[in-house]
């Protein structure tokens, strides 16, 4: 087994009584996408929030390519190779769709004021690239028609496939992805479920936080199932699946509904 | 796995609801249309520039002239503030206490130890920033109107000290005996003379902002004012952003308080009062906050309406409120959102 990327070691958050994740540990592997289930109140979002840099966790550690994270800001968290997107959306609504994915590129580019101010060969240079890079992003996702519009006029499904576009653009090594599908109806769903398989054949490593089963189930190489802020079952779709403590906090419910 | 996507697969077109996320485009990056603004902002920029320059030969006259400079510098100030107020999202009630700031720093550095205007600018400029600096890094940690708050309080602490401190300002009286620019032995000191020297230096500020605009770090602005939490996922530290274009554009704001000093050759505390800053925000939302264009529009009402009402000041501010209700009510974008406001009203809008 190569070395993990993410590591959650013994991981703790506790609001004022509440022990919303509990001493969970886990790890993701290079090149997998793993899902985190669990109903609601699991911890599924604290659990998210604490890896990507917004909530702190009470103790406990995460690593991501042996680097610590946890204290670390969430655009420090960006700049090391984390991108995310948030099931809320938080795009640029007010920047154009080209914009939005142009931004996304700003980790890799050099170019500061001075260098802006004189508009020389270098700012001519980076600013096609970025162009070049969002468009193929665009191309990929079929926005590329959409490519001046104002991201707020976008109907919702587009929104987030434009944030997804945003996070690739920074050319990250790990993808976190929260709820991707929700609000989607089930054929968006599978378009959004189609270019994360994508993704990941080409390599990505992806975690993803997600209520449509049948996402999960389809996708996962691995799936850690959380209840109460606590681990109580790892593995793959079909081990999760029989596993008895799953079948009672959670698919029990779910199956019957 | 279930799901096994198909090697190499066609965008999925045929298979997914591609009318969601638009229309199936076969494009490829050379063949898109993009709208490169920037030539053309910047064309139009050299062409109005260009026209300004016809200015003292259309009307050879001191007082028309004279304005000219000052609406240029006014729109140095307006459009440095709305780079920071109508793209960054960050509001400076202190604009006029930096513009100030700048025009004492060339003057006194003039007026107390002889040293010329040249040098007395860019030291300006950098003070200034530096000024912002210093109150920007515990303002901006903080986020909501702190830095609002925190630069009313800096105009007020500059407006005491420009009265108080006499023997470098000159108190109440102003600052007397100020040089203008020169170069070799030919003193700037005609409206006619300056107007080249000021019209350079607004042109140059002007372009300075357009191409941050359109770089990496303008972007950086716009998508922290527009969405930090978005900006922050995407690896941009929003707080360093804030504050370098906060420092930036005081500076400006101290190169605008240069030009001034040594083109009237005086300064007075009352020209940077709180008041003073108040008005600069209301021309910046009146000619349009986050428009390219909007500071130009502010900047001539700024410089024209004083003079059309120079009988009756106190209808002046009143005029600036009340002109700022009916722009925000009718068009929220200002003035230089106008056409397209009237455009979408005519055409845009129309009940099928």
């Amino acid at each position: 087994m190569s070395e993990a990327l993410l590591k959650v070691d013994s991981l703790n958050c506790q609001f004022s009584g509440l022990r919303a994740v509990a001493d969970l540990s886990f790890s993701v592997q290079p090149g997998a996408i793993k899902a985190v289930i669990g109903p609601n109140g699991a911890g599924k979002s604290t659990l998210f929030n604490m890896i990507a840099g917004v909530t702190a966790p009470t103790s406990g550690a995460i690593h991501f390519a042996g680097v610590r994270i946890d204290t670390l800001p969430t655009f420090r968290r960006a700049e090391l190779g984390i991108a995310r997107t948030f099931q809320n959306l938080q795009i640029f609504r007010e920047m154009t769709v080209l914009e939005n994915v142009m931004v996304g590129c700003h980790l890799h580019g050099k170019v500061g004021v001075v260098k802006a101010l004189l508009r020389g060969r270098a700012l001519r240079d980076e600013e096609s690239a970025f162009r070049d890079t969002a468009f193929a992003l665009l191309d990929r996702f079929n926005l590329a028609a959409k490519a001046d519009v104002v991201a707020g006029d976008l109907s919702f499904g587009q929104m987030k496939v434009l944030e997804l576009a945003r996070a690739l653009a920074s050319r990250p090594r790990l993808l976190l992805l929260d709820e991707p599908a929700a609000g989607l109806p089930q054929a968006e769903a599978e378009h959004i479920s189609q270019i994360i398989a994508d993704l990941n054949r080409d390599g990505m490593t992806v975690l993803l936080v997600e209520h449509n089963m049948r996402m999960v189930m389809s996708l996962s190489h691995d799936i850690l199932v959380l209840n109460n802020g606590q681990w109580i079952a790892e593995g793959t779709a079909d081990h999760v699946r029989r596993h008895p403590d799953v079948l009672s906090a959670y698919l029990g419910e779910t199956e019957h509904a | 796995m279930t799901m096994a996507p198909a090697k190499a697969a066609p965008p999925p077109v045929s298979t997914s609801p591609s009318q969601i996320v638009g229309a199936p485009s076969a494009t490829s990056p050379a063949s898109h249309p993009v709208r490169r603004r920037g030539v053309s902002d910047r064309m139009r920029l050299l062409l109005l520039w260009l026209l300004m320059l016809l200015v003292p030969y259309v009307a050879p006259n001191s007082y028309v002239i004279s304005l000219g400079n000052l609406f240029l510098i006014n729109v140095i100030l307006i459009a440095s503030l709305n780079l920071l107020m109508g793209y960054g999202g960050q509001i400076s009630l202190g604009h006029a206490g930096f513009f100030g700031f700048g025009a004492y720093v060339s003057g006194i550095l003039d007026v107390k130890l002889g040293i010329m205007p040249w040098i007395g600018l860019p030291t300006a400029a950098v003070l200034t920033g530096l000024s912002a600096l210093i109150i920007g890094i515990p303002a901006l940690r903080l986020r909501g109107h702190y830095l609002s708050m925190a630069t009313l309080g800096w105009n007020a602490i500059l407006l005491v000290m420009f009265n108080r401190l006499i023997d470098l300002t000159g108190g109440p009286n102003g600052l007397l005996g100020v040089h203008p620019f020169s170069i070799g032995s030919l003193a700037l000191d005609t409206d006619i003379r300056q107007f080249p020297l000021v019209w350079l230096v607004s042109l140059l500020v002007m372009i300075a902002i357009l191409h941050l605009l359109q770089s990496r770090v303008g972007r950086a602005l716009r998508a922290v004012a527009t969405n930090e939490i978005g900006a922050d996922a995407v690896g941009i530290d929003s707080f360093r952003t804030k504050l370098l274009f906060f420092v930036l554009t005081a500076g400006m704001a101290g190169i605008a308080g240069s030009l001034y000093v040594h083109v009237n050759q005086y300064a007075s505390p009352e020209t940077f009062g709180v008041n003073g800053s108040i008005l600069l925000v209301v021309m910046v939302a009146l000619g349009g906050s986050g428009t390219y264009w909007g500071p130009v529009i502010g900047a001539l009402i700024y410089t024209a309406v004083p003079q059309l009402l120079l009988d009756y000041e106190d209808a002046e501010l009143m005029l600036f409120g009340l002109g700022m209700l009916i722009v925000l009510i009718a068009v929220p974008s200002g003035l230089a959102g106008l056409p397209a406001t009237l455009i979408g009203r005519r055409f845009g809008r129309r009940p099928s």
